[in-house]
């Protein structure tokens, strides 16, 4: 049970790295409270590993400090930072049982038998496994060894902090679900900080209460799933959560107008525009509705998807594809047609940045 | 879905029965054939049944005697270079670096004595062991340790079994490399976070991961040097005495040597035999426990 601080901790896989192109983590500071359920979530290769790496001491970062509870644990090697991780794929000590699979980490620790056995049953139940303790776990199937593999890390009852390296990709999608729901319980009834990672968003938004969104070896923004949904701190973030994702569009912004295909836009807030940044309006595709021709901004329908309960117009505004909500009232449209943005939900962004209006 | 039958398929097989047949069935066939008559020259060949196989194992016999004392040197020396290659092989594995230009290295220098003819590697050791010019054997008099093994059997059996090692070890230590390479780093991460001990990842990540490798070198290294031949017979030339004399030496001495064409025949049959029984019940053994352990999942 701890507090983990990073602190200007970046971490770069070459020898005397300079440029910033050449670190896996750029520096950052990020701090994650005992007891938290957070999601890293990000595109493949954006760090997510390499950070939870640093984290349970598998990886000694090239400079900054991993604090736990305030105390320096950079250099200490995972024995002894009281960490526990599970991985991608399942690691299963072949000729071990499933009994002894779990109770490895425990026995490993000197626990006395009477509680390992107590610990181990536990677990077991909690992952439905009761039934195969006596089974070897070599001729398991790929759900099964994960399952283990799960049980390994929770089965320690004092570890500071539960890393998930995707730990479900081999599982299937049903299974995972419960998986998913078992391991939210798990996290209320131990009270343990648990960091989840995932290139997943609904696995993500379904498993934390806290998201960590990295991109591209930084972290774009931490927050509340509806905050990443309503207001996504970097294009990325808005990108990459929501289905489809966040509209961005080139614009120019003044005061609190903002000008796009030659159409302007009237803004809730007013803007100081930091000059020779690229400029962008952010809206998601809740927030956009389709209209018919003369309303809003000029727009050419290039289809129209049923997703059953809604509609999703894929649109051209000049060379930009957008995607917006079609009400019911429309109708069949084609051709060109009209689009409205919803002021409360247009954020501006300077070169991928939110920018906070004046009200 | 119904498998289609057609037993023309069995046509098929036939290229592959014929070819067997010239290069295997039909030289054993010669072999069984002369197993089971004598001869003394001319071409002219006697009816003898079972008895060269009656005397051959029989060992109050002459030759029933010398097969069973070089079966059991043979036995002997297998167990041997199997008790030390395989363990030394391990750990020259384990201790084989994982990265960088020392890889290509290493693999390099330790697939060298693979690469020596067997004579070669016996003539080099002859040489090498001698106590007057050979380096081993003159620094090994010179610290004050009798060592001749021409005249000393033991020293004789020390020699071919460090030779044998020094010439196969790195098999054995490359096989288990490969199987050790082919370990995911997740096994090792793992097993840190699980605070295991250097000991518990031999015993509970390499050594069962290792484990198909290892039946291989365990087979490779038997049949090997259950057959060995041309090391000790240029070292040695099987003696001193018959202190070094393996079934295949005797062989050759009672085919070339002797030209009892018959008893050798009925000898090669009999230590074929022995080979593919020995092969087999390790072959079973170790399969078993595959099978035991790999049982398909009861339903709960």
């Amino acid at each position: 049970m701890a507090r983990i601080e990073l602190s200007d901790l970046a971490h770069s896989y070459k020898r005397g790295a300079s440029a910033p192109a050449d670190f896996a983590l750029k520096p950052m500071n990020l701090t994650w409270r005992q007891g938290g359920a957070y999601a890293l979530l990000g595109p493949s290769g954006c760090g997510k590993t390499t950070l939870l790496n640093i984290i349970s001491g598998l990886l000694i970062p090239s400079q900054g400090r991993v604090l736990f509870d305030g105390r320096d644990v950079a250099h200490l090697p995972t024995e002894k930072r009281n960490i526990a991780q599970v991985f991608q794929f399942p690691v299963v000590y072949d000729t071990m049982s499933v009994y002894e699979n779990l109770a490895f980490p425990l026995r490993n620790r000197g626990m006395a038998p009477g509680a390992v056995d107590e610990r181990v049953r536990e677990i077991a139940t909690l992952l439905d496994l009761t039934g195969d303790l006596q089974r070897k776990a070599r001729g398991l199937t790929a759900d099964a060894k994960q399952k283990i593999s799960l049980g390994r890390g929770l089965v320690r009852p004092d570890v500071a902090a539960i890393l998930f390296d995707e730990p479900l990709t081999v599982i299937d999608p049903q299974l995972k679900w419960e998986l998913r729901s078992k391991l939210k319980a798990l996290h209320k009834a131990l009270d343990v900080t648990m960091i989840y990672v995932t290139h997943d968003q609904t696995e993500a938004l379904t498993f934390a209460d806290t998201v960590v969104v990295m991109h591209d070896g930084r972290v774009v923004q931490v927050g509340r799933p509806d905050e990443l949904f309503e207001k996504p701190a970097h294009t990325f973030v808005g990108y990459f959560i929501g289905s489809p994702g966040m509209n961005v569009i080139p614009a120019s912004v003044a005061g609190n107008h903002a000008h796009v295909a030659e159409a302007t836009i009237e803004l809730r807030r007013s803007y100081d525009i930091p000059s020779g940044k690229r400029i962008e309006i952010g809206i998601r595709p809740e927030f956009a509705t389709l209209a018919q021709p003369g309303e809003g901004l000029p727009v050419t329908v290039e289809r129209i998807d049923d997703l059953g309960r809604s509609r999703l117009a894929r649109l051209r505004l000049r060379e930009h594809a957008v995607a917006a909500g079609v009400p019911d009232a429309l109708g069949d449209i084609g051709g060109t047609a009209g689009l409205i943005l919803h002021p409360d939900h247009i954020h501006v962004y300077a070169d991928g940045e939110l920018l906070e209006g004046r009200a | 879905m119904d498998k289609p039958y057609d037993n023309r398929a069995w046509f098929l097989v036939l290229p592959v029965l014929a070819i067997v047949a010239f290069s295997a069935v039909i030289p054993l066939m010669t072999v069984v054939n002369y197993s089971v008559q004598d001869t003394f020259g001319n071409n002219q060949f006697f009816w003898n049944g079972t008895g060269w196989f009656r005397e051959l194992l029989d060992p109050t016999t002459d030759l029933g005697g010398r097969v069973r004392d070089s079966l059991w040197r043979n036995l002997l020396f297998s167990a041997i270079i199997l008790a030390i290659e395989v363990p030394l092989g391990i750990a020259v594995a384990l201790a084989m670096p994982r990265e960088g230009w020392k890889v290509a290295a290493t693999l390099v220098l330790m697939a060298m004595p693979l690469l020596v003819p067997w004579n070669v590697v016996g003539t080099i050791w002859q040489v090498f062991a001698r106590g007057d010019i050979g380096l081993l054997g003159y620094t090994v008099n010179r610290l004050g340790i009798d060592y001749n093994y021409v005249a000393n059997p033991l020293a004789a059996w020390v020699t071919i079994i460090v030779m044998d090692v020094w010439h196969w070890t790195s098999l054995v230590a490359l096989l288990c490399y490969a199987g050790l390479k082919s370990i995911p780093d997740a096994y090792y991460q793992a097993a840190r976070i699980d605070g295991a001990s250097r000991w518990a990842v031999f015993r509970f990540i390499q050594l069962p991961k290792m484990r198909r490798v290892l039946i291989i070198a365990v087979l490779l290294r038997f049949m090997d040097s259950f057959m060995i031949y041309t090391e000790p017979f240029v070292v040695t030339g099987g003696g001193p005495g018959n202190s070094t004399t393996f079934l295949s030496i005797e062989l050759v001495k009672l085919a070339l040597g002797q030209f009892d064409l018959g008893k050798a025949a009925a000898m090669s049959i009999v230590y074929n035999l022995i080979i593919l029984a020995v092969c087999w019940v390790f072959y079973t053994v170790m399969t078993n426990l595959d099978v035991e352990r790999r049982r398909p999942p009861t339903t709960a």
